[in-house]
């Protein structure tokens, strides 16, 4: 019979929809509204994994978020495979395959059950007790095999095919969690009028509402109640409900993170929709009506499949009409698993009930349960369980006066519901940065001061009675949208209650003991007072040292027992202890979801100029650049690199050769006070420069170090047109603001960056000229008329240009500005005017080696932040009859005037063929002991096919009163030897470029 | 992620402003007139105060415009924004950088409330 523990009715899933899915290869049937776990339970599969550290069977143990043990691998498809997926939370659907983790060959038969026998070595603290000598076997032997034994489940490898989605959303009230007290919450905010969103983790929202069948509210069922409210809040246009939507992050100003997941219980996949979506929610007022989390009890072997929480069951049966056993024994220490045992008998399960406290320190519960014909023990301990891949059977002992343990008995069973309490889920509002309190009524820690616009309500704040429930989230959520309206809603009333007993008393060998606290970790109540008893008191370092309460469930069912064990070792109360830090994500949150749609280009995107189609058409190769790709080098067919810079340099200085010079920064300075501005930022003078004129501009951070460089146009008295480099645009642009908007606001200047707007072609070389002279109108191009560093306004192919007279390269050269929009087509007539020339596409590796034959720093290669003008020989263009420039005063102090600063001077090569490594250490004697006084080093190398010889670029201590001496570079052989020059190649004289 | 309150634009995400540092250092007005000890402490020396500190931010993914806060450092709250040049109201809450360091975070708060 297929699904064989599945009732014969009930339960909320749809019995007309069957579904299938694989566990381990192993076809599941289910129906719709089934999760993985529901499912594999109504097929009476309870091992589903292995556990972390001892490789023990593990079940399930949990209906929900909290789940430790059942993390299975689920696989959607090609592409499409998560790890460590909580099996209570999967909604089960046609085609999804699950594969169950931690073991080697199989889940039945797992080599690493050994660990299990072992268990006395691999006690708390094992690692940094274990692996810490000889030294030389981390990294061979020990690093390899605890990597290869870390972790649970197996990292995808493919990358994710997946679409998700970021949302920002605004909202009044944000009601988090819609059970009974969120609901009454969200339907009283909503009443007022105000924006209302409804976020619950679950498929359905309801909580608890969807497997409680005996209570009434308001008269009826709760399913009733619960049905009429979903279709009253989903009829409200200012109310926004989203089922499968974890709220796992709160943050500054009631800035919530909500993981929605929109997708993966489709089973043909989302379509167009993305797979989960982000919403950023920005909430006037928050109730945070989360629920609670119920403890395990802490006994021997109560990890073995089949023992699962009491609330789970009644859960599994009521929700999903799954019987996780035929014969359920309840162990338990409170009120709420008196309900679970009632509904599980009423489901067809045979049931007992063992609770700890004594019969006069329970309610009316036992004798109720009697009368339904079910046997309860009270002041009965539980001493541990039987079975290994299944729970077989409960040892039960009662517990006589002084604590005595009476004689044992074995209650034979195929499950386990146990309950040791409940803790309310105070995450969020820990996050929030709320003060926690102890409540010891409750034995747990609740919300106490609030830090931000919340207020939680119901379990979350440990109300467990329903009508209370309904009461308190109806308060909160008039009071978040500001009504004194109280609605009360009647309600059957809820047994509630437990007596918190840490560890089962229990009279057998302590050392012998395996009872766990943390079923993620593998950590028992043993490990902990073992950390304790060594000296970790703080509950943080005990959480560390143990690793209890981390990992992905981050210890939503082990926290307070932990708590709890430590407490009662150190003769503490539990606030004396105090809880670990609650961090976001609530429950995981695939990096999918964060990073929305960021990635690739939408992560980091590029800019490409308008020539850029071109140069890919003719077979560029790219470099990045700040966020720019800039043509590097045009390979011709068999050319590499070297090949291919050394055509493009010797077509420059011999004819002419075209650069797509776009990225430039560049800034529009306007205003009666530009000349004054400019004088003020850069440290050249401006005020004489005449409209028509450009000048090389150099600009210091206060500090006096250079920060960036570019040629100027005065384009009229009252605007420059400024360039920066391609990586310092923003940057430069910033600092203009800065010191125009925070120092100097009475100047009349406003600063536009137009870099976008202006493209530029660079046309360079002896033949510029003759390429442009027919298609330039309104611009004399006669060296008389337009000398070097001239600008003029006129036209090119009818397109409207401003036309620089400039270089880069030492030869005669233009740059021709253009409007962005007809760049290509400007670029494409003047290849075509050129072809006679010969003229030549040349990329940035030839532009970085003709501006080094001719000694052009590159600021970022030839400076570092920590260089001044003097340093790089361009203290003469310090305007020297300016008070003051931003810098000015730094070039004074006294270590940047001190000897000793590295100046930039050029290396020759003893051999010329050697090209130096950019970065390379210079001493002036190899031979001294190490370390070694390292002089400077080289910022620029390159082979120069026009000199013939290897070029470079150095800062030097004292350089420049080093010319002719012999220093050594390093190479990655040792050393080479290189003779110190001024730091110009070729042309000394400038011949060149006013030709 | 915070809200900053832009004097010219309202409450913005954090994410679209930078911090400038300490506020209302002036840049002196004859830099040349400072000698090298007060010129370097002009440059580089700044307050880290563990309280309520006066910054400069620029809401530089809105308006463009810099502007002031004072921001207590302990609480990451803003106690108010102010356009630039012009003086909180609250200035009388500025931590003093002096505070010896001795003293208490709890003296600190009880100072400030």
């Amino acid at each position: 019979m297929a699904q064989p523990f599945r009732t014969s009715r009930g339960g909320r899933i749809d019995r007309a929809r069957p579904i299938r899915f694989s566990f381990n290869g192993r076809t599941v049937e289910g129906y719709h509204g089934d999760t993985v776990a529901s499912a594999l339970l109504a097929n009476g599969i309870h091992l589903v994994g292995r556990s972390f550290k001892y490789h023990r069977p593990r079940g399930i143990l949990s209906h929900g978020p909290d789940e430790p043990s059942a993390l299975l691998s689920v696989d959607r498809g090609p592409g499409r495979v998560d790890p460590n997926n909580r099996a209570s939370v999967v909604e089960a659907r046609d085609g999804l395959k699950t594969l169950s983790q931690n073991h080697w060959p199989s889940l039945e038969v797992d080599v690493g059950e050994v660990n299990d026998l072992l268990s006395p070595v691999f006690v708390a603290g094992f690692y940094y007790k274990t692996f810490m000598w000889p030294r030389k076997f981390w990294d061979k032997v020990y690093e390899p095999v605890i990597r290869a034994a870390a972790g649970l489940g197996k990292a995808p490898v493919a990358a994710d095919p997946d679409r998700y989605a970021n949302r920002h959303a605004h909202c009044d009230v944000l009601v988090v969690g819609a059970g009974p007290a969120g609901l009454a919450a969200a339907l009283a905010a909503a009443r007022t009028g105000k924006r209302v969103i409804l976020a619950d983790e679950g498929p359905e929202p309801g909580g608890s509402l969807l497997h409680d069948l005996t209570s009434q509210v308001d008269g009826r069922p709760a399913a009733v109640w619960l049905a009429e409210t979903l279709t009253d809040l989903d009829a409200r246009e200012n109310v926004i409900l989203l089922p499968r939507t974890t709220a796992f992050g709160y943050y500054n100003h009631n800035h919530v993170a909500l993981a929605e997941r929109v997708t993966d219980h489709l089973p043909a996949g989302g379509g167009q929709a993305p797979r989960e979506r982000l919403w950023q929610v920005r909430a006037g007022e928050v109730v945070l009506a989360g629920g609670a989390h119920e403890r395990p009890l802490v006994f021997s072997d109560n990890d073995r499949p089949g023992v699962m929480l009491a609330e789970s069951v009644r859960v599994f049966a009521n929700r999903y009409g799954v019987l996780p056993g035929r014969r359920i024994v309840f162990a338990t220490t409170g009120a709420s698993a008196y309900r679970a045992a009632l509904d599980a008998k009423a489901a067809g399960a045979e049931v007992t009930l063992v609770d700890l406290r004594l019969e006069a320190d329970c309610g009316a519960e036992p004798a109720e349960l009697r009368a339904a014909g079910i046997e309860v023990l009270t002041g009965h301990t539980v001493l541990g369980a039987k079975g290994r891949k299944r729970v077989t059977g409960l040892v039960v002992a009662p517990i006589g006066p002084e604590g005595r343990i009476g004689a044992s008995r074995l209650l034979s069973c195929d499950c386990v519901g146990m309950s040791g309490g409940w803790t309310p889920a105070v995450h969020l509002f820990s996050q929030s940065r709320g003060k926690l309190v102890y409540e010891p009524g409750l034995d747990a820690f609740v919300p106490g001061t609030s830090a931000q616009a919340e207020r939680s309500a119901g379990a979350a704040k440990g109300t467990y009675d329903l009508a209370a429930c309904l009461a308190e989230g109806d308060a909160a959520g008039a009071e978040a949208a500001g009504s004194q309206e109280r609605r009360a809603l009647a309600a059957t009333p809820t047994a509630t209650g437990f007596q918190p007993a840490r560890v089962m008393p229990t009279n057998a060998d302590p050392t012998k003991v395996r009872a766990f606290v943390d079923f993620q970790n593998d950590v028992t109540a043993k490990d902990i007072k073992l950390a304790v008893r060594e000296g970790f008191h703080s509950i943080e370092h005990v959480k560390r040292y143990t690793t209890t309460g981390m990992a992905t469930d981050q210890g939503k069912t082990s926290n307070m027992n932990a708590l709890g064990i430590v407490a009662g070792q150190l003769d503490k109360t539990l606030p004396g202890v105090g809880t670990t830090t609650f961090r976001p994500p609530y429950t995981p949150v695939t990096f999918g979801t964060l990073v929305g749609p960021a990635r690739h280009a939408l992560f980091d995107p590029i800019r490409t100029t308008p020539i850029h189609g071109w140069a890919e058409a003719h077979g560029a190769l790219f470099e990045n650049v700040a966020l720019w790709r800039r043509a590097w080098y045009f390979p011709k067919p068999g050319e590499d690199l070297h090949a291919a810079v050394a055509r493009e340099c010797k077509a420059v200085r011999e004819g002419v050769g075209i650069f797509d010079a776009s990225t430039l920064g560049k800034i529009e300075i306007v205003g009666p006070d530009a000349a004054e501005f400019m004088n003020r930022m850069y440290i050249n003078p401006w005020a004489k420069l005449e409209p028509g004129r450009c000048r090389y501009g150099l600009m210091l951070k206060e500090d006096g170090y250079i920060l960036d460089d570019g040629v100027v146009a005065r384009v009229s008295p009252e605007c420059f047109h400024v360039t920066t480099t391609t990586g310092g645009a923003a940057r430069v642009l910033a600092h203009m603001e800065d010191y125009l908007q925070t120092e100097w606001h009475d100047l009349d200047v406003f600063l536009t960056s137009t870099t976008e707007q202006w493209a530029v072609i660079a046309l360079q070389g002896p033949k510029a000229r003759a390429v442009i002279e027919p298609l330039v109108d309104g611009i004399d191009l006669s060296p008389q008329a337009f000398p070097h560093m001239a600008m003029r306004s006129g036209t090119i192919c009818g397109v409207p240009t401003r036309l620089f007279r400039v270089s880069f390269t030492g030869e005669l050269g233009f740059e021709i500005n253009v409007p962005s929009d007809q760049a290509l087509a400007v670029w494409e007539a003047i290849m075509e005017a050129g072809r006679p020339h010969g003229i030549t596409p040349y990329g940035t590796e030839t532009m970085h080696v003709l501006r080094a034959e001719k000694g052009y720093i590159i600021v970022g290669q030839e400076t570092d932040g920590t260089v001044t003008p003097d340093d790089v020989g361009l203290a003469g263009m310090i305007a020297k009859a300016k008070k003051d420039f931003v810098g000015k005063r730094s070039l004074a102090r006294p270590d940047v005037v001190a000897k000793g600063r590295k100046q930039l001077i050029g290396l020759v090569t003893d051999d010329p063929k050697v090209v130096l490594d950019e970065g390379a250490q210079i001493v002036a004697d190899p031979g001294q002991p190490i370390p070694m006084r390292m002089l400077g080093h080289v910022t620029s190398s390159y082979w120069s096919a026009n000199c013939n010889r290897s070029i470079a670029l150095a800062l030097v201590a004292d350089g420049r009163d080093l010319m002719g001496r012999t220093l050594h570079v390093t190479t990655p052989d040792g050393f080479t030897t290189a003779t110190v020059a001024e730091p110009v190649f070729l042309d000394p004289k400038g011949e060149r470029i006013n030709a | 992620m915070l809200l900053i309150a832009c004097p010219h634009c309202g409450n913005r995400p954090e994410t679209e402003f930078r911090c400038g540092g300490q506020a209302h250092i002036v840049r002196p007005v004859d830099p040349a007139a400072l000698d090298d000890q007060s010129w370097s402490e002009h440059l580089f020396v700044r307050s880290n105060p563990r309280g309520v500190h006066a910054e400069r931010w620029c809401h530089s993914h809105g308006c463009g415009r810099w502007f002031n806060a004072l921001r207590d450092t302990v609480s990451d709250r803003f106690l108010e924004t102010y356009p630039a040049g012009a003086q909180p109201t609250r200035s009388s809450e500025i931590t003093s950088p002096e505070v010896p360091a001795t003293v208490t975070q709890s003296t600190v708060t009880q100072a400030r409330a």
